[in-house]
């Protein structure tokens, strides 16, 4: 045995099933090596690709993603989807080959200083130097990936050490004396989270990303206190959003009635969050009258941005039962009674007095759904109307790139989002900008024949930017528009093999979408939708959540046509 | 601030990586092995609010290799710098008021020249700001300071004697460690 098979057998130990990469010259043992194991790999056509859909597949399945790619330019490929990993806290683990021992330092032939460039984007990463030592290294990256706050982690192997025979023990204790997460929360600190939420009159429990793996804690918790919910862009369906008790995202592009009861409330219980300032608009007017109960598995988290009162560093599988447990019922129907009467005046809206426009093709994915399936999305105009319209009901299944915002993204997700859940419908939701910053993927998607729908909301613009120059650089529109370049979509997708169909109206809309979602392969609906829409509300970037612009406010926008309402 | 780390390739780039990208001011930094095998310990000086240097302290401890931070002025410690600094001779009547001066501070000569004197000073940082400003006169010709060491005071037992200080002044000025 040598050291690639050595490392493809410790992935295996791993359970690792699937892996997403391209080869190249100083990753070629590994691939030599991979032609004998049981591990699938998956051909993606660029290395970012691989990235994000490890990062997806881990999101969608909570099995820690893994991701090949070469030395030099091929592990350079990998930032953009570490960093996005990183930023959302999603355990990847990367193994790049980079060259021989004897060259690193030598400016060789497709060398990069990949472990110095991945530093600030991975939770931790590692050069090989000792074939002895692939065991061990492998067993702690996966282990660090995946316990405490996820994260990637980057093994980088030189192409001899993948060739250097081996015959060491696989058998390896992970013994990493300055990395213990807590896990299991202080009893005092749970006690007076307890207090202060039991004292409550207008509490509410806001879940982030680190919900994602404790949808039945929250459930439970939520259920027990009757409290409202308010799901942050990353902790979408860790909640289901059809429940009446969730009242949708908070923050920058939130519902009225979350960024209202923000402000209004005397307490928040935020967990598995980080208070990114997408979230939080200004600091000094977000949530000034209330108590804050932080509930995070990074201390690092805890009063970063917004002080902590009542700080409870663990896991939300250990924190929340025992926090439900010390709670009795609250009283909260005046605070119900405000929150309603929100709902009520602020419902989900949209005119539909032109063109096609995003929303409601989303809506219509909604709706033709059920939101049972998985959402990957990209990011910009569309990423924000899916997450208001489109949200999931289950937790793993809204994919969406939220502390980095990298368009390029949904589409690879959802090709890792499909290989973690095989069998179940994912519906890439995309603008006409992100699309192309990923759109290889399509030769990937079609190769599997995956079960995707890609959504296509196309206003020929480069729409959220295009939305910020309206609104804040007086309409001077620069190098946003897409529609005189853009490709034909549908034959884009044609040419890989994929169904596609380029969409102009809502009768073909409402007839195209459910043919779409039944056919179990890949197929792409191209929406030619109205091209200066906004998403609204909004706060505007410093501004607090209470100082929301809730309205379409667009120069041209007297059109007297009725706003069609949402169910959520 | 002392960090102790495993000694791992690129632990020292890790902790300088995250003071860069998270905005913090180093005023000082030293590395050196501890008495443990594959231990090192690092020792800086920085200043800031309570809060940053609070979050400081969490983002180190993050680092894998990171196995214990600590804030030396959250309680009394000992610390120490050491200095090599080379000082212009130009005549006998200097060079005997220079040896004075170095006594006084307990200040060794550790190299001597016709024309230059070069002194090893050691002491809390105020000493060795004081002996530089004595220096300078003479005209100071190039000079080294290794940046602050230092470890927490032991804590003294019930009945014990005093905070076990002898010739310092224990050190409470507000963050700096």
């Amino acid at each position: 045995m040598n050291g690639a098979a050595a490392v493809l057998k410790a992935l295996e130990r791993q359970g690792v099933t699937t892996v997403f990469g391209h080869p190249g010259g100083a990753i070629m043992p590994i691939y030599d090596a991979l032609y004998d194991s049981p591990i699938r790999h998956v051909l993606v056509r660029h290395e970012q690709a691989g990235a994000h859909a490890a990062d997806a597949f881990y999101r969608a399945s909570g099995r820690v993603g893994v991701c090949f790619a070469t030395s030099g330019p091929g592990a350079t490929n990998l930032v953009t989807g570490l960093a996005t990993a990183y930023m959302d806290s999603s355990a990847v683990v990367a193994v790049t080959g980079n060259v021989p021992l004897s060259l690193i330092g030598t400016d060789a032939f497709q060398e990069a200083d990949v472990t110095g460039v991945t530093l600030p984007v991975t939770k931790h990463n590692y050069l090989v130097k000792d074939v002895r030592d692939l065991p061990r290294v492998i067993a702690e990256a996966f282990h660090i990936a995946r316990t405490g706050r996820p994260g990637p982690v980057l093994i980088d192997i030189p192409k001899d050490i993948q060739q250097a025979p081996f015959d060491g023990s696989f058998e390896v204790e992970v013994d990493l004396p300055g990395y213990r997460p807590t896990v299991v929360g202080n009893a005092r600190q749970i006690r007076r989270a307890a207090d202060a939420i039991q004292a409550a009159k207008r509490p509410v429990l806001m879940v982030g990303g680190g919900a994602q793996s404790a949808p039945e804690e929250v459930a439970a918790f939520a259920r027990a206190t009757g409290m409202p919910v308010i799901t942050t862009l990353m902790g979408i369906g860790a909640f289901p959003a059809g429940e009446p008790q969730s009242l949708g995202m908070p923050g920058m592009h939130g519902t009225v009635t979350s960024n209202r009861a923000i402000s209004h409330c005397d307490l928040i219980v935020g967990a598995g969050l980080r208070f990114d300032d997408r979230v939080t608009g200004k600091l000094s007017r977000f949530a000034p009258t209330a108590t804050i109960v932080h509930i995070d598995i990074d201390p690092a988290e805890i009063s970063k941005l917004v002080r902590a009162h009542v700080p409870v560093v663990g896991d939300l599988r250990d924190v929340l039962p025992r926090l439900t447990e010390l709670l009795g019922s609250l009283d909260l129907a005046d605070w119900w009674a405000q929150l309603d009467g929100w709902k009520a005046a602020y419902p989900e809206r949209y005119k539909t007095d032109k063109p096609l426009v995003s929303q409601e093709v989303i809506a219509l994915l909604a709706r033709e759904t059920g939101g049972d399936c998985i959402v990957t999305t990209e990011v910009g105009q569309h990423q924000m109307f899916a997450a208001r319209l489109f949200p999931t009901n289950r937790a793993r299944s809204w994919i969406s790139s939220g502390g980095l915002g990298t368009m390029g993204f949904g589409l690879p997700a959802a090709v890792g989002a499909a290989f973690a859940r095989p069998g179940e419908t994912v519906v890439c939701v995309a603008g006409d900008g992100s699309i192309q910053m990923n759109v290889q993927e399509l030769a990937t998607i079609y190769k599997h024949q995956l079960p995707i729908v890609i959504a296509i909301t196309n206003n020929g613009m480069l729409g959220m930017v295009r939305q910020w120059q309206e609104m804040f650089h007086a309409q001077r529109y620069s190098e946003v528009y897409l529609a005189d370049s853009n490709p034909d979509f549908a034959k884009l997708a044609e040419a890989y093999g994929i169904e596609g169909h380029n969409v102009f109206d809502r009768e073909t809309a409402a007839r195209l979408v459910p043919e779409a979602l039944a056919r179990k392969k890949p197929v792409l609906l191209n929406f030619v939708v109205y091209e200066s829409e906004k998403v609204f509300p909004m706060v505007p970037a410093g501004a607090g959540v209470d100082e929301m612009i809730i309205g379409d406010q667009e120069p041209d926008g007297d059109v007297a046509a009725p706003a069609v309402e949402v169910r959520s | 601030m002392s960090v102790t780390v495993r000694d791992q390739p690129g632990v020292l780039v890790r902790i300088a990586a995250l003071f860069a990208r998270r905005g913090y001011n180093i005023e000082s930094l030293s590395v050196a092995q501890t008495h443990e095998p594959g231990m090192s310990r690092t020792t800086f000086v920085v200043t800031g609010e309570d809060a940053t240097i609070e979050q400081m302290q969490k983002q180190l401890q993050k680092l894998i290799d990171v196995l214990k931070v600590i804030d030396h002025s959250e309680g009394p410690y000992v610390d120490r710098e050491l200095m090599l600094i080379k000082v212009a001779v130009r005549g006998p009547e200097e060079r005997v008021e220079m040896r004075q001066i170095a006594q006084d501070f307990r200040a060794r000569i550790v190299d001597v020249a016709r024309e230059a004197l070069t002194f090893e000073v050691t002491g809390d940082e105020a000493k060795t700001d004081a002996f530089i400003e004595q220096m300078r006169a003479f005209g100071v010709l190039d000079l080294i300071r290794t940046g602050r060491v230092a470890l927490p005071r032991t804590a003294p037992r019930a009945g014990a004697n005093g905070t076990g200080a002898a010739d310092d002044r224990s050190n409470s000025r507000p963050r700096a460690a």
